[in-house]
This record gives structure tokens, C-alpha cells and sequence, in this order.
């Protein structure tokens, strides 16, 4: 069974996945303490593995860490909700779309982060600023992907839907939606990808809440290894949830 | 021809399109009908306006002059009693066979376990039994052609319309999924209207062909397919089909060949342009 288990293809990429990630930081390691690369800009990955344990006792980073999930969930759920509704609002009213579609890319690429003042006086400072930030800036992409998704229907598949007499309501939800279903999916990955670098970028301005906070204290007190060993923390909240839509998708989309 | 028992009149159709270089008649005067049971193929040169016709008559387009009855009903919209196969790949990927199958049964509220029996009769009668739980990416071509197919019969139209069912399949699984279909019309008393530009496809299947002329797509003739029936795809090789397949060539082959001249003409004015 186990043998079987080795020679699964699945499994060389990621031990060579694995592999290549040890590779780098025992470069670094060598750079590192070869005076290459200065131990004040970038600390030893030995140190940042032995630092895991002091964050974890001394900076409360497994609550820290649940607090940035938290907001990443609720940010990722409001989304998902605001998001694929706003793009199938844009969808069925055609002068709407042609109004604001230009818009809306450009908001895409806009660095909203940086209206956090204007959060702060609307929702205080409180982790509803850290979450409206996430979900506005992640806003655009799930709004563009579903819009993209529902136009992107095979012109064939809907006269199917027509040649059986479906209503107007049977064509959306049988045959658009789940068509446009892969698509809006990419949309949620990218603004959950846009939420989470949002959320933490403002936990870190307005040093408040979760992850965010943390990295911004330890850099502040010129604690490297902690700062890095939080922003691993960081990419394992991105794993997480990359792992969990993969999940959600393969269960929403089989046969693809 | 007796229009009072048949159950699909077309009526003197004529069909524009706008386009850039000025209005273009892709059907023009087309009238025939179909009787209850029989089999007609419409066949003629790529570009001549079968989609379009097939499009007409199933309630997909509007805009034309003329008239599509059913069972002496005119026909606006989409029609209960026709049942579509189109040209282009349509199964549904995010369903499985069965689900693709029994879609119709589902929109007219038919209850889970009996349209997923019903559903499993014609994915039988496709030939497809074991293939229920797959989804159409694990399927090949051909087979995804026919999970259309059972999809269409299962909603047990009167009529069945086929755009160029098989076009995108090689010639061996065309006269094989032809056998199928032949026992299907067969079993069910189908009444079938099949388009197609495949001159075997037309010919082992058919009562009657009416062939095309090449834009603007006007009837060429009528023939009458007297070949007995039951049929299968061994008849391919006899004597009176050859004979057929040479007379309605002698038509195709004028008409073909315009619409050839028609590309390279407006290949060459392409060039010329170009230059
Ligand atoms: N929506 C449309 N707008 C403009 N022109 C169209 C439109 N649909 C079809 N045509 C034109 O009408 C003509 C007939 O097209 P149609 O699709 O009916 O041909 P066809 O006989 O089905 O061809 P094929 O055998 O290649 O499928 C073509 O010249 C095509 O360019
Ligand atoms: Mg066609």
C-alpha cells in the first residue's frame, strides 16, 4: 500500500517542492552567516525556526492567527455574497454594465489600502475597518470574473435551455450559473487572495488586530526572526484558505 | 402532397441577416412538410442556411417571413413538440450522463426517481448503459454526441430536429451512430427532420431529401428515398443507394461548387484588398 502510495506521480513534485524550498534557506543560511547578506536585514532561517517558539508563547500568535482567519473568513463570505450578486446585477442590466464595467477594473487595480483614514472615521477602530477594507478592495475581482463568467456561456448551451422551454429563471440557475460557475470561482480565489493581503496590510497601519499587529510590533522592536517567523504565520493563513476553496470547489464543480 | 395529416408545414420561409456588406438572404422561399413517422433530411453545400432554417423552425430566431406550423399551429417560440439536437457540442459538463439525460424530465417537475428511471431507458437506447455516473469530460466525441441525443428523446418530442448531429465525428462512427438512429426512428415512430451536408448520412436514413441550392438557399428538389426499411448501414452498399447517392450528387455537386467559387472569389477580392 505504501509503495503504491510512493509511486504516485502526485508525490515527486512535492517532495522536490520540498525539496527546493530547504535548498534556499540553507543558502541563505550559508549567505547569511558568511557575512554575505547582512544578519540585520535578513536573519538566519535557523533563527526564525528556533523564534517559532517565543511567538507562539510570548506574542499569543495562535490567537493573533485565528483573529486574521476570522476576518479573512468574514471578509471572504461578504464577498462572495456582495461579489457574484453585484456581477450578475451587472449582468442582466445592460446599461449598467456598459456604465461601469471600465470602472470597476480600474478600482480593481487601485490601491484601496490606502483610504483606510476615511475606514477609521466610518467604522472606528475596530475590526470591521480591517474587514470592510478586505472586502471592498477584493471587491472588483469577483465582480468582474462572475460578469465575465455569466457572458462567457456557450451560446449553444442556452438554446438548449430555450429549446426546452426553460423560464427565464430555469436559463439562469440551470444553465448560466453553473456554466459561469469555474469562472466565478477564480473571481473568489483572487479576492480572497486581494482580502487577506488587504486585511493584513491594515492591521500593520492602523496596528490593530491580528497577524498585521504583530509583524508591525516585532519589526518595530527590531525583532527579525520574530517579524519573519510572523509572516510565516501569514502565508500558513493563505495556505489555508487556498486549500479550503480547492476543497469547496471540487465539491461545488465535479466533472471538471 | 397531403398537408392536412402532416404535422410540420413550413411555409415560403425567408430569412435575412443584416451584415456589413449589405443584406444577406440566407433562406429564401423554402416550404416543405413532414408527415407523422417519416423521416426528411435536408441536405446542401456548407454556408447554404441549414442552421438557419433548423434555427427558424425550432423557435430560435424571429425576424423571418413565412410560416411553421405544428399540428396546425403556428409556430412562435420555442415548441413543446420539437425536440432539438444541435450542430455543436451541447452536453452539460457540471452533469453527469444521467443528469445531462434526464434534464428535461427535471424541468417539468418530474419526481427524482422516476425521471432517473425514465432517464436510464434512453441512455440505454443510446447505447450508453454503464456510462450513467460519468461526466461528458470523461466521454469521447461521439459519445458525448449521443448523451445529446438521449437528452433531446427523453423529453419524447413529436418532432425531432437534427442540425448535423454526427458532422464532427469520422465516417465509421457516423454510419454506426447512424444504426442507432435508424432503430430509434425505428422503435419510436420518431418523426425526424435531419440537416445535414453528409450525402450517405442523408441517404440511409431518409424517406424523402430536399436539397439546397447554394445562397440564397432555395429548394433544388424533392426526392423520394425508396429504399426498404428496416435499414441498416449494410445498405450502404448496394446498388439503388449508389444509385440514389449519384443522382442527388449530380444536384449537390453544382451547388457545392458554387459556394466553393464564392470562397475563392472572396478569398481572392481578401488579397486583393490586402495588396
Ligand atoms: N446571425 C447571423 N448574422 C449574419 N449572418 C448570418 C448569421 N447566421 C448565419 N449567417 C449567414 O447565413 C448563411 C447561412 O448560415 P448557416 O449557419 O445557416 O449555414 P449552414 O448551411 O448551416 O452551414 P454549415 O453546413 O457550415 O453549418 C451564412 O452565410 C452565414 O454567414
Ligand atoms: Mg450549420
Amino acid at each position: 500500500m505504501s509503495a503504491q502510495w510512493l509511486r504516485r506521480n502526485d508525490v515527486i513534485p512535492v517532495l522536490f517542492g520540498i525539496a527546493c524550498l530547504l535548498a534556499f534557506f540553507v543558502l541563505i543560511e550559508i549567505l547569511v552567516a558568511s557575512g554575505k547578506i547582512n544578519p540585520f536585514i535578513v536573519p538566519k532561517p535557523s533563527e526564525i525556526v528556533t523564534s517559532f517558539g517565543r511567538i507562539i508563547a510570548d506574542e499569543n500568535v495562535l490567537s493573533r492567527f485565528f483573529v486574521t482567519c476570522g476576518e479573512a473568513l468574514a471578509a471572504s463570505l461578504m464577498l462572495a455574497v456582495t461579489g457574484i450578486g453585484l456581477g450578475v446585477l451587472l449582468h442582466r442590466l445592460r446599461l449598467l454594465r456598459l456604465a461601469t464595467e471600465t470602472w470597476v477594473a480600474a478600482m480593481a487595480s487601485a490601491p484601496l489600502v490606502l483610504m483606510y483614514p476615511l475606514f477609521l472615521v466610518l467604522f472606528g477602530r475596530s475590526v470591521w475597518t480591517v474587514i470592510m477594507i478586505g472586502f471592498v478592495a477584493a471587491l472588483p475581482p469577483v465582480v468582474l470574473k462572475t460578469l465575465e463568467g455569466l457572458s462567457g456561456t456557450r451560446a449553444v448551451l442556452i438554446n438548449v435551455g430555450r429549446s426546452f422551454n426553460l423560464t427565464p429563471s430555469q436559463l439562469y440557475w440551470k444553465i448560466l450559473f453553473p456554466s459561469a460557475l469555474p469562472t466565478i470561482f477564480v473571481g473568489v480565489r483572487l479576492g480572497m487572495i486581494f482580502a487577506l493581503i488587504n486585511i493584513v496590510g491594515v492591521e500593520f497601519l492602523i496596528n490593530f488586530g491580528g497577524l498585521g499587529q504583530l509583524v508591525n510590533e516585532l519589526s518595530e522592536r527590531y525583532d527579525l526572526p520574530g517579524t519573519f517567523a510572523a509572516i510565516c504565520f501569514v502565508i500558513l493563513v493563505s495556505v489555508v484558505f487556498f486549500m479550503a476553496t480547492e476543497r469547496i470547489e471540487r465539491w461545488l464543480r465535479p466533472g471538471t | 402532397m397531403a398537408s392536412a395529416d402532416s404535422i410540420l408545414v413550413v411555409e415560403d420561409i425567408v430569412k435575412r441577416f443584416e451584415t456589413p456588406d449589405g443584406v444577406l438572404t440566407a433562406v429564401d422561399h423554402v416550404s416543405f412538410d413532414v408527415a407523422p413517422g417519416e423521416f426528411l433530411a435536408v441536405i446542401g453545400p456548407s454556408g447554404c442556411g441549414k442552421s438557419t432554417l433548423f434555427n427558424v423552425i425550432g423557435g430560435l430566431l424571429d425576424g423571418y417571413d413565412g410560416r411553421v406550423s405544428v399540428a396546425g399551429e403556428t409556430v412562435s417560440g420555442p415548441h413543446p413538440s420539437i425536440g432539438m439536437i444541435f450542430q455543436e457540442e451541447s452536453t452539460f459538463p457540471w452533469r453527469t450522463v444521467i443528469d445531462n439525460v434526464a434534464f428535461p424530465l427535471e424541468i417539468a417537475g418530474m419526481g427524482k426517481s422516476e425521471r432517473y428511471d425514465k432517464a436510464r431507458h434512453f441512455v440505454g437506447l443510446v447505447g450508453l448503459d454503464g456510462f450513467e455516473r460519468r461526466y461528458p469530460s470523461e466521454l469521447s466525441g461521439g459519445m458525448r454526441q449521443r448523451v445529446s441525443m438521449a437528452r433531446t428523446l427523453a423529453s419524447e418530442p413529436k418532432i425531432l430536429l437534427m442540425d448535423e448531429p454526427f458532422a464532427a465525428l469520422d465516417e465509421q462512427t457516423r454510419l454506426l451512430l447512424g444504426d442507432k438512429v435508424l432503430q430509434i426512428q425505428q422503435d419510436l415512430k420518431q418523426t425526424t427532420l435531419l440537416i445535414t451536408h453528409n450525402l450517405t448520412e442523408a441517404v440511409q436514413l431518409s424517406d424523402r431529401i430536399l436539397v439546397m441550392t447554394y445562397r440564397p438557399g432555395k429548394t433544388k428538389r424533392i426526392v423520394d428515398i425508396k429504399l426498404p426499411r428496416p435499414r441498416t448501414s449494410e445498405i450502404v452498399g448496394s446498388d439503388a443507394f449508389g444509385h440514389y447517392v449519384a443522382q442527388i450528387w449530380n444536384d449537390l455537386r453544382e451547388e457545392a461548387s458554387k459556394g466553393l467559387k464564392d470562397d475563392e472569389q472572396r478569398v481572392a477580392r481578401a488579397g486583393a484588398v490586402r495588396k
